[in-house]
């Protein structure tokens, strides 16, 4: 039975469970053997407790044989990226750092998850404190790429990707601050959304860049990723920067959207180079797929594209230096058993240094450095113009436009250690997903087809608050083709 | 050569509010270490900031009571910098677009004698800003533990001008902040609970000179008169420093209010590096007119032009305004009984003043639960002013009695007896026996000596076993001799 369920879709689940073919133990047994019979070649997972998620079945049965069921999502599992609060769990942010942390609260998507009787399901890997795009910058393991082993699952929501991948998981929660959804998700065959900034909570996700990261699903369906993200989005009193917005649902949008013909935007900065790269292909397919529905495909110019990278490492890493220094072994974080008593700042420095991945000390150095007095100018403000020009272009090419297609990635999974050593080249492999961050839109990558194997993402970036719009736009392409339903052999 | 000081201040002010800056946890003093938190407050991975909008009010309220121009947005910015207290080691305040903007304090010198009203003048201020106080190291033999309780909550950084060249000045500056934010309701500025606490920039150059001389940061002033004297004796001790030809180095120094003396904290390093950037977690705040004008009309008479106008339309002398006004419970006691009757406010204000903040400090009762009413004070003062007893027994004998009991003054003086057994012709008899008994003085008021009548007033005070009225008995006698 288990065989069956594990790839199947959270709406089909959903169904079962409302038909009582299915009880919620019974899927999340499944779901717990699937992780002991695949987790040692994955490592998706930073901890997991099972009789916990258990318990939570047994609740959520317990309420669907009461007639009080709270839905669509309640019984299902859900993994959780280790960098979003779940009261009384870990929250690592697979970062030595936190090692021994416990949340003793709950992150407002976590509560909305709770309230819709979700059963949370383990804390997946990520790249330390979300900063990576391979998820080998973790403290505690290295997660693979189910499709094939010997390559990064993307990152940093590898783990979630890789999950839900392998069939660990109906659903996950990732975040996403230059790409960590989208890219991850490109990489390993599944769909991955980063809602327009504001429209979800932060409140309870250990932050990287504040005004970058956003929360958001990651599933083996286009309709899955919008049930969750439908459960997760909102105004929230607790976060400033959550917007108040009526937002449609979502999946009556993708349905009534189904025959409609839009305008897609294809940025020429993002194809300038199409005839080299292999990975190209399946982009210019799906392209071409759209353009045989009767929508009309425009040529749209993104300027400012060049500087996003430089603005981004700018922004995101100032943010983090300040919003990072809260772990310094004085509270709840690791603190070195050796320094020199008589002196805070060694506390701060031993800890720090041991507490610490190279590439988060590397981010912190940089942030530093730009809001350093006499560089601010040169580096923190004017990366904030620049960031203005960039959602401009954004502005201007949505005047004329419904969405934009661009790859997700420049290339697919890459091999593990092939770029650790070279921080630029890595930083390079968000060059697509970056602006929409600076932006505020929304983006998505779904499976379009295959490049020596290994997946091939698509990326759609819609305009802010239409997630409606940018789902309906996948969902054309995911109904005409049978990507959601490969799956790699594990 | 002669010295002057130039000193400017920065003073810390929490607001009175039932929660946290920017968290919702409740905002206290006096309770259990590492009680008052939340995960905002612990800085916990993924919490996050919320203004909270009676911090907003508590500032914007506190810029317009001192003459601030309040601009149509702020902004929050993080101050960057390691220390156990702050939970996030970053500050939430406002760097370059505070809530408040320019601004005065008016102040008060000593006059020449406690009778007179003193010098006013107005010390300018740059700003006013909003921030969150940290938490409170503790420091042990072996250890140093933390209490976030005082972590997150609202402070106001008022900084002045260097406007200010003494520590008298100093002083009045924060005698007027301090009765104006507690006028306003906007602090208690407890300065023992931290609520206000002042830093002094200080420094001295020859009188003449344009430039400012080396400044020094005075920290730790946690009294009034600790700000009064710190400042003077680094003043001295500045002056001193420059007249042996010494250099002034920066740097920041401490209070010792036990030894009544400034010592050195720590030579100033390089100036520090905040990395000050706008807060991401937190947005721009838009403050327009209507909010303006609601706190505007939240914000009472001052105590200055109050001071003024008691002074003008009760015809109060300085001295009893200076006591009354001050303290803005006192000053409405006074003023619900006054405006009944603005002919008698003298005698209500000199009872208020004297006898009844004497009652107070003697019993340590407040004026909140005080049983004399301002209702019942002016009948005492009306039963005088009608001569049904002296003034002296009213405040000697009735008075107090009233305080205790709460009783009027007709009843203190039916239940006493205190009224005399005799009536208006019987102190014309007694009057015209004085003038029979005493005819010398009598000669000498006619030729034109006013003050000889005094010399009938004992033998009539005498005949009455005291309890003749003397206004009335002054009345008669001259009615009688003319």
């Amino acid at each position: 039975m288990s065989e069956e369920l594990h790839y199947k879709s959270a709406s089909e689940l959903s169904q079962m469970l409302a038909n009582k073919e299915l009880s919620s133990v019974e899927l999340t047994k499944a779901t717990i053997a699937r992780v002991k019979a695949v987790e040692e070649k994955v490592g998706a997972f930073n901890s997991f407790d099972e009789s916990d998620a258990l318990a939570q079945a047994e609740a959520s049965d317990a309420r669907r044989s009461a007639g009080k069921s709270f839905g669509p999502l309640d019984g299902i599992p859900v993994g959780i990226k280790d960098n979003l609060a779940v009261n009384g769990q870990p929250l690592t942010c697979s970062s030595k750092m936190l090692e021994n942390f416990v949340s003793p609260y709950d992150a407002t998507c976590i509560e909305k998850l709770k309230s819709q009787g979700a059963v949370l399901w383990g804390r997946l890997n990520l790249d330390e404190y979300a900063m990576g795009s391979s998820t080998e910058n973790s403290a505690f393991k290295t997660t693979s790429n189910p499709w094939d082993l010997e390559r990064i699952p993307g990152g940093s929501s590898g783990g979630s990707a890789a999950a839900i991948a392998a069939g660990q998981a109906v659903l996950a929660l990732g975040s996403d601050t230059g790409g960590s959804i989208r890219q991850p998700a490109s990489h390993c065959g599944i769909v991955g959304v980063k809602p327009t900034y504001g429209s979800v909570s932060r409140y309870g996700l250990a932050a990287f860049a504040s005004s970058l990261d956003q929360v958001g699903p990651m599933a083996r369906s286009v309709k899955d990723a919008a049930m969750l993200l439908q459960a997760i989005s909102g105004h929230d009193e607790r976060d400033s920067t959550s917007y108040r917005f009526e937002q449609p649902d979502l999946l009556a949008a993708i349905e009534s959207n189904s025959g409609r013909k839009w305008t897609l935007g294809l940025p020429k900065e993002y194809f300038a180079n199409a005839e080299n790269t292999p990975a190209m292909e399946p982009i210019l397919k799906a392209i071409d797929f759209y353009r045989s529905l009767g929508c009309e495909i425009k040529e749209v110019s993104l300027p400012h594209t060049d500087y996003a990278v430089a603005t981004y490492y700018i922004v995101a890493t100032a943010e983090a230096s300040s919003n990072l220094a809260r772990y310094d072994g004085i509270r709840y974080t690791h603190r070195a058993e050796k320094f020199d008593a008589k002196d805070s700042v060694d506390i701060y420095c031993q800890s720090r240094a041991e507490g610490f991945g190279e590439e988060v000390k590397r981010r912190i150095i940089l942030g530093t450095y730009v809001l350093s007095s006499g560089y601010y100018d040169a580096y923190y403000l004017k990366a904030q113009k620049v960031r203005t020009l960039i959602r401009r272009d954004f502005e201007n090419a949505f005047k004329e436009v419904d969405a934009l297609l661009t790859p997700t990635s420049p290339s697919p999974a890459f091999k593990k250690g092939e770029k650790a050593s070279d921080p630029l080249s890595m930083y390079l492999s968000d060059i697509y997903t970056i602006s929409a961050n600076l932006a505020g839109i929304p983006g998505m990558s779904l499976p379009c087809g295959y490049s020596d194997g290994l997946p091939v993402g698509l990326q759609i970036l819609g305009k802010p608050f239409k997630e409606d719009e940018m789902l309906s736009i996948a969902n054309q392409f995911e109904a005409a083709h049978d990507f959601k339903d490969q799956h790699p052999s594990l | 050569m002669e010295y002057e000081a130039v000193i400017g201040l920065e003073v810390h002010v929490q607001i009175k509010a039932k929660s946290k800056i920017f968290s919702r946890v409740q905002a206290g003093y006096g309770h259990e270490p590492n009680k008052l938190v939340d995960p905002v407050v612990m800085g916990l991975p993924g919490a996050l900031p919320v203004m909270n909008k009676a911090a907003l009010d508590g500032i914007i309220k506190a810029g317009l009571a001192l003459n601030c121009t309040i601009p149509e947005t702020c902004k929050w910015d993080r101050k960057n910098y390691f220390y156990p207290d702050s939970p996030n080691n970053y500050q939430i305040t406002q760097y370059d677009q505070p809530i408040c903007d320019g601004g005065y304090v008016e102040i008060e010198l000593p006059g020449e004698t406690r009778a007179v009203m003193g010098e006013h003048k107005k010390i300018k201020l740059t700003r006013i800003h909003l921030e969150n106080d940290v938490g409170k190291l503790n420091h042990f033999s072996e250890d140093s533990l933390v209490d976030y309780n005082r972590a997150f909550t609202s402070l106001m950084e008022i900084v002045s001008e260097p406007d200010m060249s003494s520590g008298e000045e100093a002083f009045a500056f924060l005698t007027a902040i301090r009765q104006t934010m507690i006028y306003c309701g906007i602090s208690d500025c407890d300065m023992e609970k931290g609520q206000m606490r002042a830093d002094a920039n200080i420094s001295v150059r020859p009188v003449g000179q344009k430039e400012l001389g080396q400044k020094i940061e005075l920290k730790n002033l946690n009294s009034i008169t600790g700000v009064k004297n710190g400042i003077e004796y680094e003043i001295k001790r500045q002056t001193r420093e420059l007249k042996k030809g010494n250099a002034i180095k920066q740097a920041t120094w401490r209070w010792n209010a036990d030894l009544n003396q400034t010592e050195m904290m720590r030579e100033k390093e390089d100036a520090h590096d905040y990395r000050y950037f706008p807060d991401p977690d937190l947005m721009p705040v838009k403050i327009d007119d209507e909010w303006k004008s609601r706190l505007q009309s939240e914000i009472p008479e001052l105590p200055w032009d109050k001071q003024r106008r008691f002074m003008e339309e009760y015809g109060l002398p300085y001295s009893i305004t200076a006591v009354l006004v001050p303290d803005r419970a006192l000053s409405e006691w006074f003023e619900a009984a006054a405006k009944q009757a603005p002919k008698l406010a003298q005698a209500i204000g000199n009872l208020v003043a004297n006898d009844l903040l004497r009652e107070l400090s003697e019993t340590g009762e407040s004026l909140a639960d005080c049983k004399i009413t301002p209702d019942s004070l002016l009948g005492l003062v009306q039963v005088v002013e009608k001569g049904t007893i002296p003034k002296n027994v009213a405040n000697k004998d009735v008075f107090p009695e009233m305080f205790k009991t709460g009783e009027t003054a007709e009843q203190v003086i039916e239940r006493k007896g205190l009224k005399p057994d005799f009536d208006e012709g019987q102190v014309r008899v007694w009057c015209q026996e004085a003038i029979d008994e005493n005819p010398k003085p009598v000669q000498n008021y006619k030729d034109g000596n006013e003050k000889a009548l005094n010399a009938l007033l004992g033998p009539v005070m005498k005949k009455s076993r005291g309890k003749a009225n003397p206004q009335l008995v002054n009345k008669l006698i001259r009615e009688l001799i003319s």
